[in-house]
């Protein structure tokens, strides 16, 4: 039997982003052994690509502003399938945690008296969001980060988690390997935090990068974790399109939040046609109202193009789908017409959004301060995710098994309002490190079942034995990786059917096969042909998972949206998709109905409406 | 379709050469989309560092055609492709495979300089006021994406291996950033001196012309720190007003 290197700690965080850190930060503040399992090197998370900002209702612009009005915002915006509960503790927290970024050394731009400054966002009904120019997630990134390597957390980097270990129903540990030079290692833990982040990588299209696998979802599925909602995943409206090596980089909301508009080929703006019944009242009919409040108008109602982003991407796919699109298939995004209002616009636009005019510089050959973007939806994150407690973020099912950030689910319901994600991996980063490290103070340590072991590590060996066989059906990682993406961006993305979603779910019996047959040629040092194969696995699950849930909600809401059921059904405004392993290995769906909100809660919402 | 040649380095710490791949060059391409094709194509297991593609985290440091640079912000159309683009590992950190070095040496750098440390909080709220003009420099800092680009060009360390001496510039401008944070009331000045080695760096300003992100390092940045540390240090009447004063002082 292998002698695996061990490491043993009270808690371990796996994923090292802002929700991983926050969560390391706090359970360390026990003086519990903390350990941080990451897939790249420190700092380098997808945290680092939110721009726009942190949504809490500091009420620093506007005094309006309260944690009320964030919950309900965020209901709004969710369609009222969240979690409400998870909706209140974010909105209440969120403003402290903020606060707390500063003392750890966090510099957010700054209001005129010198508070943090806080800008207009899609669906947020007062400016909400406090950031650092279009850097905010870099900047809540390394503050963690500079903040956290003084607390005496273990950090783990290049290391990725194969499968967690349980003791009984509840976890002991992990396997993971280090991409330096391939070996396993045995991490053994009393609690443990899953942080990993998205599934963006299921789709072709995508803002995500190559660590986005969908990690946490399918390893505590697999431990028997629940999965919610999983067909809730958001489209961003606007991603890079042109040229085609950039398709689907992001372009932060921050843009119209600065007054950016939305245009088709013929110069309309589009978005003043499309404004939905239920935003009526708080969005503006004209552009010079809309011009208004993103110059902070506090009588001026927002610009449609500020309306939520399941919305305003389903728009954009319209346009260009009855031909009104721009050259390379997408629309207009314009912020160089701000020059008509203000005097120095150029200088403005770079100093608000320094790295989009740096980013369509150096890669499109775009000069945002005088011509317009091209740019379309791009695959952004996921609502669904792991199921759990709102105030512990335990699974539901696995005791000692937390969750927390983007793999976890509850907080955006059916659709996210951008700057929500950032307050979300803080306020319950900090809750799962707290309340996982009291789970480890409470439980002994489980134990370790080395046949367990043996048999994780000897299938996330099996490529290598398949790429040592010569002329066995066997094919590279990449090539099945390309077409499960191509497929779910096809049939299961921005605009879904029924039969589609069957061909999808064939599909995806074919590329289970494929997985299986996938081979590696090389050695285990640093090997990303491997490291793509054993991933694999971790894609189909949640693609799976996504489709399994989709067909399952025959309505549309948010960011999930049937041709075939076009409308809202008020019988699925109730219920939440659930997934778990059946008997026979097999996903189980069932739909659950939502515990029904508290009356301080529904008042809030109905004073908000 | 058009076609360019990749000479990539292949290898790890006990050796390797140049490969030269062949590959599609499309509108637009960075040098990491080449890296990816090839990966995807024919080299399953070329090891290179990457996660946003858009200049935001700073994973895909190499030297293209022997300038350190960001794989995914080096378009193809600014390079020369009617010979090979050779694509090589950083030079200042051990190699671990192919483009992949070992980075760890900063992490364990930044851990030895003493964190931040605000004053009282202005506000019972628990928060500060600071205009936005003084904190401008400090932004300007926490632009850094960490690459580690300025200390791989930086001869102190990738020609005089003063690793254990010198911090960097990377370090050097974390240091400034703490250094003139409105609210920090730590003193760094001594280590900044010793243990951080800021005399090694003679102001050749080859980490500001690699910065992707434009930070004025070399002037903005380290040139204060020492002319604080000779302020602090080296000032004569500064020096003639401790040797006189009372002791008891």
């Amino acid at each position: 039997m292998a002698d695996y290197q061990t490491h043993e700690h009270d808690v371990l965080i796996i994923g090292a982003g802002g929700a991983g850190l926050r969560a390391a930060i706090e359970a360390s503040r026990t003086g519990l052994k903390v350990g941080l399992v990451c897939k790249s090197l420190l700092g380098k998370a997808h945290t680092v690509m939110a721009e726009g900002g942190i949504a809490a209702a500091l009420a620093n612009v506007d005094d309006r502003d309260n944690w009320r009005v964030h919950f309900a915002d965020t209901m709004r915006g969710g369609q009222y399938v969240n979690n409400w509960r998870m909706a209140e503790i974010h909105a209440k927290e969120a403003p402290d945690r903020v606060r707390e970024l500063e003392s750890w050394g966090a510099v957010f731009d700054r209001t005129p008296d010198g508070r943090i400054l806080q800008r207009n966002f899609g669906g947020h009904r007062y400016p909400r969001l406090a950031h650092v120019g279009d850097r905010t997630g870099l900047e809540l990134i390394r503050t963690l980060q500079d903040h956290g390597i003084h607390q005496g957390i273990d950090v783990h980097m290049e290391h990725t988690v194969v499968t967690l270990l349980k003791s009984g129903d509840r976890v002991s540990g992990v396997l993971a390997y280090e991409r330096e030079r391939g070996r396993f290692k045995v991490f053994k833990a009393r609690s443990i935090v899953l942080a990993t982040g998205g599934i963006g990588r299921a789709y072709k299209i995508t803002s995500n990068s190559w660590e986005y696998t969908g990690d946490g979802h399918a390893l505590a599925y697999d431990a028997g974790a629940e999965l919610i909602d999983m067909e809730f995943v958001q489209f961003h409206p606007t991603g890079m399109i042109w040229p085609p090596s950039v398709m689907g980089i992001l372009v932060t909301e921050g843009v119209r939040g600065e007054g950016g508009i939305l245009t088709n080929k013929d110069g309309t703006r589009f978005m003043f046609g499309q404004i939905p019944d239920n935003y009526k009242a708080q969005t503006a009919d004209n552009p010079e109202e809309g011009w208004r409040y993103c110059q902070g108008d506090k009588d001026a109602r927002r610009p449609p193009e500020l309306l939520t982003r399941d919305h305003v991407a389903r728009c954009i796919v319209k346009e260009i789908k009855e031909g009104r699109g721009s050259p390379h298939g997408g629309v207009y995004l314009d912020i160089a017409w701000i020059k008509e209002k203000l005097p120095n616009a150029a200088e403005h636009i770079k100093r608000k959004l320094p790295s989009m005019y740096h980013q369509f510089k150096q890669l499109a050959d775009i000069d945002i301060t005088t011509e317009a973007m091209e740019i379309g939806p791009t695959t952004h994150y996921v609502m669904g995710g792991i199921r759990v407690d709102a105030d512990t973020q335990m699974t539901t099912t696995v005791p000692g098994l937390f969750a927390c950030g983007e793999c976890a689910s509850g907080i955006n319901g059916a659709n996210r309002l951008g700057g929500n994600s950032l307050s979300d991996i803080i306020v319950f980063g900090k809750r799962a490190g707290e309340y996982a490290a009291k789970f480890a103070q409470e439980h002994d340590a489980g134990s370790v079942d080395q046949a367990e072991v043996e048999e994780a590590a000897r299938r996330a060996l099996e490529p290598f034995e398949r790429g040592a066989k010569e002329g066995s059906s066997a094919e590279g990682p990449y090539k099945v990786q390309y077409d499960l993406q191509e497929m779910m961006q096809d049939l299961v993305g921005i605009v879904r059917r029924e039969d589609e979603m069957q061909r999808a779910l064939e599909g995806l019996g074919k590329l289970w096969e494929r997985a299986k047959r996938v081979a590696v040629h090389g050695h285990r040092e640093y090997n990303p042909g491997w490291h793509t194969a054993i991933d694999l696995k971790n894609l189909l699950t949640v693609s799976e998972a996504v489709t399994r849930s989709a067909l399952q909600r025959k309505e549309s809401r948010g960011a999930h949206f049937r041709d075939d059921f076009e409308a809202k059904d008020p019988a699925f405004g109730s219920v939440n998709t659930v997934l778990r392993r059946g008997a026979d290995g097999g996903m189980d769906v069932r739909l659950e109905t939502i515990p029904e909100m508290p009356e301080h809660l529904k008042e809030v919402i109905k004073e908000m409406q | 379709m058009k076609q360019a040649t990749f000479s990539i380095w292949r290898g790890d710490a006990a050796g390797g050469k140049f490969q030269d791949y062949e590959t599609d060059v499309e509108e637009g391409m960075v040098v990491l989309d080449a890296v990816h094709q090839i990966q995807a194509t024919q080299a399953n297991d070329l090891a290179c560092r990457w996660n946003c593609k858009a200049g935001k985290c700073g994973s895909c440091s190499a030297e293209i055609n022997g300038i350190p640079r960001l794989m995914c912000m080096t378009r193809l159309n600014a390079l020369p492709l009617e010979k090979p683009v050779t694509i090589e590992p950083m030079k200042a950190f051990p190699l671990v495979r192919d483009l992949v070095t070992d980075v760890s040496w900063n992490f364990a750098v930044k851990k030895r300089i003493k964190k931040f440390k605000p004053r009282p909080p202005d506000a019972p709220d628990g928060s500060w006021r600071m205009a936005q003009d003084d904190i401008d420099r400090v932004q300007e800092f926490r632009k850094c994406i960490e690459c580690f680009l300025c200390q791989d060009v930086c001869h102190v360390l990738r020609d005089h291996h003063k690793h254990e001496e010198f911090i960097g510039p990377r370090f050097l401008v974390y240091v400034a950033a703490l250094e003139m944070h409105p609210l920090d009331t730590e003193d760094r000045l001594a280590e900044l001196k010793e243990a951080h080695g800021v005399g090694f760096c003679n102001i050749t300003k080859c980490c500001t012309t690699v910065c992707p992100e434009n930070i004025t390092i070399t002037d903005n940045a380290i040139i204060p720190l020492k002319e604080r540390v000779v302020d602090e240090f080296y000032d004569p009447l500064k020096s003639l007003w401790k040797f006189l004063r009372p002791k008891k002082y």
